[in-house]
């Protein structure tokens, strides 16, 4: 059987090619068939997800909690040293030097990152904000979140820390960073399915906690823009799941 | 150093004697403050905010009780509340004064999950986070009204 894998739709783009050469790499070095599909958006990847069309996948936080949760997932590894934050940012030009200085009815830019989105406006409560308070508007990219920023059709965008350091200086010049949180254990996991055998989980594991000891491994971890998988336990994945659990709570004005 | 020795009396009956300072310390941007406790609610494990935010080092903290950090300013009912509610298997949360080890508070939006491992609460996980001023206004003016209700 050919295990279907698959990556979380907010990698960056330029990375695209090194999934496909890590796919390649993880094929040989298990001796595992594997095929390696991405979609470009959270909603087709779901779609597939819901058919059970996927044995492997680099999971966004949001994703990786229902996917375990409901769906039998279980984790293989983390990659090392790299957690997910956010950066909250308004433009230079604009009324807004702190988060509390934002009022209700401000407008939000943002993509649909469901794990961004989720801290992105629990790092507005400071503010009082909310969603019943406010106003999102919902684009492709994160250079549009900084667009609708510099064109004025915003007061506020979320960005994928990655996302906002990759933004060219020109744009990030004229954007005003408000805050930029730093939770730490809010990651990206690569996930088993349920059709994985318990055997080839524990031989891919095992693969990629090498992965970065030879020189071929390096070079397939640095395509992709990541140093190394370390050990993430279920019990991690499912603390993790806890955590967001407990920002998806939205405290509302008593 | 300024402040004053007090009695905190908690919900379960045992008390501590603490040093209260009216400084107050403010929550860091972009942070969180997670800490872990078994079912008894003693502390197994805690993030470096944590740390910072308490003042105490973490070997002070691990295996003890998380009403370590009870201000007198919080009334009973909202730690009873809160047990009440996590022991149930639902989600708790609330505006909290914290006591920090030099006496100084910080106040924290706080939830608590049950952490439910094979169909068991096998702990609980409390997520502290920035807080509106408008509503910590709000919850000193709850809590007043609290604690005169439970100290008549």
């Amino acid at each position: 059987m050919t295990l279907q894998m698959t990556v979380s739709p907010d990698f960056p783009p330029a990375y695209i090619a090194g999934w496909y050469i890590f796919n390649t790499w993880l094929q040989r070095q298990s001796g595992l068939p594997i095929h390696l599909t991405l979609y470009d958006s959270f909603a087709a990847q779901r779609a597939v997800l819901a058919q059970g069309g996927i044995d492997l996948i680099y999971a966004n936080p949001y994703d990786a909690a229902f996917l375990v949760r409901e769906c039998g997932f279980v984790t293989l590894a983390a990659p090392c040293n790299r957690a997910d934050e956010v950066v909250l940012a308004g433009t230079q030009t604009g009324p807004v030097n702190t988060i509390e200085d934002l009022a209700a009815g401000t407008v939000i830019a943002r993509t649909d990152d469901p794990d961004v989105n989720l801290m992105g406006m629990m790092l507005l409560e400071p503010a009082a904000l909310h969603a019943g308070n406010t106003t999102a508007i919902t684009v492709d990219s994160y250079p549009l979140v900084a667009k609708q920023l510099l064109q004025g059709h915003a007061g506020i965008g979320f960005f994928l820390e990655e996302a906002f350091d990759s933004l060219s200086a020109l744009v990030r010049g004229q954007l005003r960073e408000l805050v930029r949180s730093r939770i730490s254990v809010i990651r990206h996991v690569l996930l088993a399915g349920p059709g994985v055998r318990a055997q080839q989980v524990e031989h891919l594991t095992t693969l990629l906690l090498a992965m970065d000891q030879d020189d071929r491994g390096q070079a397939v971890l640095e395509s992709m823009n990541l140093s190394g998988w370390e050990a993430h336990s279920q019990e991690d994945t499912e603390f993790m799941i806890d955590l967001m659990d407990t920002l998806d709570t939205q405290v509302l004005p008593g | 150093m300024d402040g004053y020795q007090t009695r905190i009396r908690y919900f379960d009956g045992h008390s501590r004697d603490a040093l209260i300072r009216e400084h107050e310390v403010p929550f860091p941007d972009g942070r969180l403050i997670v800490s872990r406790t078994d079912t008894c609610g003693i502390i197994t494990h805690c993030n470096q905010a944590f740390v910072e935010m308490s003042g105490y080092p973490e070997r002070e903290l691990i295996g003890q009780p998380h009403s370590i950090l009870r201000h007198p300013d919080m009334p009973r009912a909202a730690f009873q509340d809160l047990w009440e509610t996590v022991q149930a298997g639902r989600i708790w949360h609330g505006h909290v004064k914290n006591l920090r080890k030099d006496g100084s508070c910080y106040w924290v939006l706080a939830t608590v999950i049950p952490n439910v491992r094979h169909g068991r609460i096998a702990g609980y996980t409390s997520v502290r986070r920035k807080p509106a001023r408008s509503r910590i206004h709000e919850s000193i003016a709850l809590y007043a009204r609290l604690r005169e209700a439970e100290n008549p």
